[in-house]
């Protein structure tokens, strides 16, 4: 029993991500007809902009003080970051230390330039090329936003912590009445795994009860007629775009702390989340995300030593191998709509 | 005993009958034309004829064999050739390649491993594509890619494509629609001189009545999913039941 | 000739000379000049031209021909690798079993991949192909270490059974590939003045393979084979209304292309006996769409030219690095030159992945038909000048197929 809520929970980090990058994956595939293998670049992108935000936060500049000296008995020199001079030592240090949840609010304007520049000047011109083409395109595009983030930030992860306040555990098992110290679960996972059903509610919420979302579902069902209903649809999908972008570059901002970015921490998510998309069914919102979670947890449940023992090496598998079984048994995926990628 | 037989063929989508008890008998070396109005089934029926879908009771029989299960290739290795309504021609491939494939499919079957041979060196391949560009007057079109070509010719080719592989059964899905009275006029003639050169069996669904007046020797009236009427262009014209159901909606 | 047209013989002709003297060819500079380093005739990276064109002539047949993008063929390269590799560690040192059992391993590999993948066309294909190479390649690292030897990869060792020729390891070191006792590694100098050639016995081998490649695809390609191949890329359905079965078809030109591969990383282990996982990673996949695309998918040069390119790029530019750059640019004032290598320097040298990807988004977006319609276009430029009528009449003709 234990053993069980310890592997959902374990899962539910993981498979959030997965279930964001894979929400804005199909929701450009839905609105769009492209298949963005930049998708996973955007992710990438998020998580470096908590890295930019941390280290801009830390610019420091030396100064001499006068009350400590060095072991020569010269006044010792210590830096200090500038935002102590601004805000006052303490403040700044909690600045500091809060920096991957402030990035948020940093991310989220860049994220929508950087999603509303690549539609408009890129993606924009794929529309009517065929799928091959996007793919191609997009990758190329994935490789070069790859490599501009690693001749910046160089090729070795990038630790960047939680705040003090998240970095524990708590004990899970005890709260629901179990022997305590048998499911121990960090703040941070749990923090990641709330935010992301606050983002996917966001999003599902904004395209349910806004007129805005409700063209852009007509759009999804029905391009076509939309457009000729004498709504202007593109620029509509332009800030679909940027918000889809927003929510990976978000999920990628606080995943920092679970995984230290590294530049190609996109391309190993993409692929994963393609295969979400897949098996939530090409176009499906609510699919990616049931599907996301299932993953991660499945993923987590193949883990366990007992199931590797049983299984060498299912844990690296399983997820391609469930959507292999999917893709042949259920071509539209667990909530794939009917004319949506069909052969 | 018609070369096609289709008895009591019915086809539901969810909720919607869209063929219900569905009998059709289409004589040898006749021409048969389908008629009705939208929705009535016609394309539904012609699916389930070529295999794209397959009906939830009732027989489709072709010279004896049911076609029911089969997919559209090996209904095609049967004998039954189909045009469809917007052309589907190998647009990438030049008019000349577009009529070998068939001439391939006729002779070699569904499959062959001919990775060694020389397509420029199949004899008999090209001279029974281009004797089939010419009867249908393309062959100074011969090395143009298909894709380039006007809707007219694009349809023209697709005609000669079912042709050259000698089907038993042509089916036409609205072979005019979309075209301009000229490109329709060049068709109409086209199949005429098909049906009286050759013993070929057609089906022709059509929304244009000209074009199936003109071709046509049986007319079946669809509607609703359910056969109307079948009989001779001339009884339908003056036919009430049609009038109602059909021309009288359209007038 | 040899069943090829008078324009293919042609090709090939072109193709057969530039392979047999490209230890020549490719060293055009003096060895003690400036551009030296822009010589790439040297053996290693001949082989590496050679085998990738071979992977990328392959993959072209599948993706070129049929348009089915299939994101795993790196895996039919590495199974062939640890085929070939396990040859020599078992059988023998002669490369020839190596080779034949790489490409027959990679072969099945293919048909089992192929035929579960080719259920579906389209992206999801894609994805079906990525999934199982990814799936290889994570297997490989985990589970099938006793095959794969993980990490560390798959090499010789001496005390490998080697049942025909187990001695010729008796004098302590790991035995080297060789061809009926032609060593691979076996070079021929020959200096001319200030140039220096080098023909390595390798190289040749492979020549002998690739251009017997090379030549199988131009038979595939204008083969009755071949046109059913371009017919399924452009309307699969009126293939199936044409009575043709698409699913043979395409598995043939999946497996054909699949032992392409493993003849490639079969020809790869028997240059350098060691096969490792990360030769299966999709992203290497991704290097041979690369090729194919940026030489011209669908077109019989373009893959041989597109992987000549990018694997020449990649020596030489990952070579360049800012004391080069300043080298090159000494003769600006010191603040240009300053600010010209910073502004090249995240292109070259590690930068090299950067500079790439621009390319390829540069001829995917501008460029559909890669380097040889790029050739095709300054053509028509040229003849357009000397019979301006000719030339319009000759573009109307070819505009259709893009």
């Amino acid at each position: 029993m234990e053993a069980i809520i310890l592997q959902i929970l374990n899962g539910l980090d993981k498979g959030s991500a997965y279930a964001l990058i894979a929400l804005g994956l199909t929701l450009i595939f839905g609105t769009l007809g492209v298949v963005n293998f930049a998708h996973g670049a955007l992710f990438m992108i998020g998580a470096f902009c908590a890295v930019t935000l941390s280290r801009i936060l830390s610019l420091s500049h030396t100064v001499i003080d006068e009350t400590r000296t060095d072991f020569l008995g010269n006044p010792a020199k210590v830096e200090v970051p500038y935002i102590y001079d601004f805000f006052g030592p303490e403040f700044g240090a909690t600045l500091i230390d809060w920096a991957v949840p402030l990035s948020i609010l940093f991310a989220i304007p860049i994220m929508i330039a950087v999603g509303v520049i690549m539609e408009r000047g890129l993606i924009r011109h794929f529309y009517k090329r065929p799928h091959a083409d996007q793919i191609l395109v997009t990758f190329g595009l994935a490789i070069v936003l790859q490599e501009v983030i690693k001749a910046f930030y160089g090729a070795n992860p990038i630790p960047t912590p939680a705040p003090d306040a998240f970095t524990g555990s708590f004990d899970f098992g005890a709260l629901i009445g179990m022997d305590p110290y048998t499911v121990i679960y960090p703040y941070w996972r749990l923090l990641y795994f709330v935010f992301a059903m606050i983002i996917i509610g966001a999003v599902f919420a904004f395209l349910q009860f806004t007129t805005f979302g409700m063209v852009v579902r007509a759009g999804m069902a029905d391009r076509e007629t939309v457009g000729l209903l004498g709504i202007n649809i593109d620029k509509r999908f332009t800030i679909m775009f940027g918000i889809a972008a927003a929510v990976a570059g978000l999920a990628g901002v606080m995943y920092t702390p679970i995984n230290s970015p590294n530049y190609h921490m996109g391309m190993d998510f993409l692929v994963l989340s393609f295969v979400v998309v897949v098996v939530g069914g090409m176009g499906s919102l609510p699919g990616a995300v049931l599907a996301g979670l299932l993953l991660g947890i499945l993923q987590s449940f193949a883990s366990m030593s007992a199931i590797i023992e049983l299984i060498p090496g299912i844990n690296q598998v399983i997820i391609y191998l469930v959507a292999i079984v999917i893709l042949l048994t259920r071509p539209r995926g667990l909530m794939g709509r009917k004319g949506v990628m069909e052969d | 005993m018609g070369i096609l037989e289709v008895k009591n063929v019915n086809k539901r989508f969810g909720g919607l009958q869209a063929l219900g008890d569905v009998n059709l008998s289409v004589v040898e070396n006749s021409c048969h034309a389908i008629i009705g109005p939208n929705g009535a089934g016609k394309s539904t029926l012609l699916n389930c004829l070529v295999g794209k879908l397959i009906p939830d009771t009732g027989s489709v029989m072709f010279d004896g064999q049911s076609v029911l299960g089969r997919t559209p290739y090996q209904i095609n290795q049967m004998g039954i050739s189909r045009v469809f309504q917007t052309p589907e021609i190998f647009g990438d491939l030049t008019v000349i390649e577009n009529m070998m494939i068939p001439c391939f499919a006729k002779r070699d079957g569904s499959f062959r491993m001919h990775a060694y041979a020389r397509s420029n060196q199949e004899r008999d391949v090209i001279e029974k594509a281009e004797i089939m560009l010419e009867d249908v007057n393309m062959l100074d079109k011969r090395d143009m890619h298909a894709a380039s070509m006007s809707r007219g010719d694009k349809r023209r080719l697709e005609i000669a494509m079912c042709l050259v592989q000698e089907p038993r059964l042509l089916l036409l899905d609205e072979p005019t629609a979309g075209m301009a009275r000229a490109d329709t006029n060049n068709t109409i003639d086209l199949l005429k001189r098909i049906k009286d050169e050759r013993n070929i069996t057609i089906a022709i669904i059509e929304h244009d009545m000209h074009v199936v007046f003109s071709l046509a020797e049986r007319i079946t009236v669809l509607a609703q999913g359910t056969p109307l009427v079948e009989d001779t262009p001339a009884n339908i014209k003056g036919h009430p039941k049609v009038r109602e159901a059909y021309l009288g909606e359209t007038a | 000739m040899l069943g090829l047209t008078g324009k293919d013989f042609t090709l090939f002709l072109i193709v057969v000379v530039m392979v047999v003297f490209a230890p020549i060819i490719l060293n055009p500079f003096p060895v003690d000049s400036a551009m030296a380093q822009f010589n790439a005739g040297y053996p290693d990276l001949m082989q590496r031209f050679l085998i990738f064109g071979i992977f990328a002539v392959g993959f072209n047949i599948l993706f070129g021909l049929t348009g089915y993008l299939s994101f795993g063929h790196a895996a039919f390269l590495g199974a062939g690798s640890y085929a070939g590799v396990w040859m020599f560690k078992l059988l023998s040192m002669n490369v020839l079993p190596a080779i034949l059992v790489a490409m027959v391993v990679a072969g099945l590999f293919s048909v089992v991949i192929g035929y579960v993948s080719l259920r579906r066309s389209g992206i999801y294909f894609s994805i079906l192909t990525l999934a199982f190479a990814q799936m290889s390649y994570a297997l490989a690292y985990s589970v099938l270490t006793p095959i794969t030897n993980g990490e560390t990869g798959l090499q010789l060792s001496l005390n490998d059974p080697r049942v025909l020729d187990g001695a010729a390891s008796a004098d302590g070191s790991l035995p080297v590939p060789t061809f009926f006792g032609l060593e691979m590694r076996d070079s021929w100098d020959v200096t001319l003045g200030g140039w220096a050639f080098t023909f390595n016995a390798g190289y040749y081998l492979c020549a002998i393979f690739m251009l017997v490649a090379f030549y199988v695809a131009i038979r595939i390609f204008r083969s009755p084979f071949g046109m059913m191949l371009r017919a399924i890329k452009s309307n699969q359905q009126r293939m199936n209304y044409t009575g043709l079965n698409t699913r043979p078809y395409t598995l043939a030109a999946f497996v054909i292309s699949g032992m392409f591969a493993g003849l490639a990383g079969g020809l790869m282990v028997s240059m350098d006996p060691l096969a490792g996982a990360e030769r299966m990673q999709w992203t290497r996949s991704g290097e041979v769409v690369l090729m194919t695309i940026l030489g011209g998918a669908g077109t019989l040069i373009g893959p041989v030219l597109g992987a000549g390119f990018i694997k020449y790029f990649e020596n030489i530019f990952s070579k360049i690095n800012d004391n080069v750059l300043h080298g090159w640019f000494a003769f600006l004032p010191d603040g240009l030159e300053n600010a010209i290598v910073w502004i090249l320097h995240p292109f070259v040298g590690k930068g090299w992945h950067l500079t790439l990807g621009l390319l390829f988004m540069l001829v995917v977006i501008f460029l559909p038909g890669g380097l040889v319609e790029a050739g095709q276009r300054i053509g028509r430029l040229f003849s357009r000048k000397k019979k301006p009528a000719d030339a319009a009449q000759k573009s109307t003709q070819s505009t259709p197929a893009e």
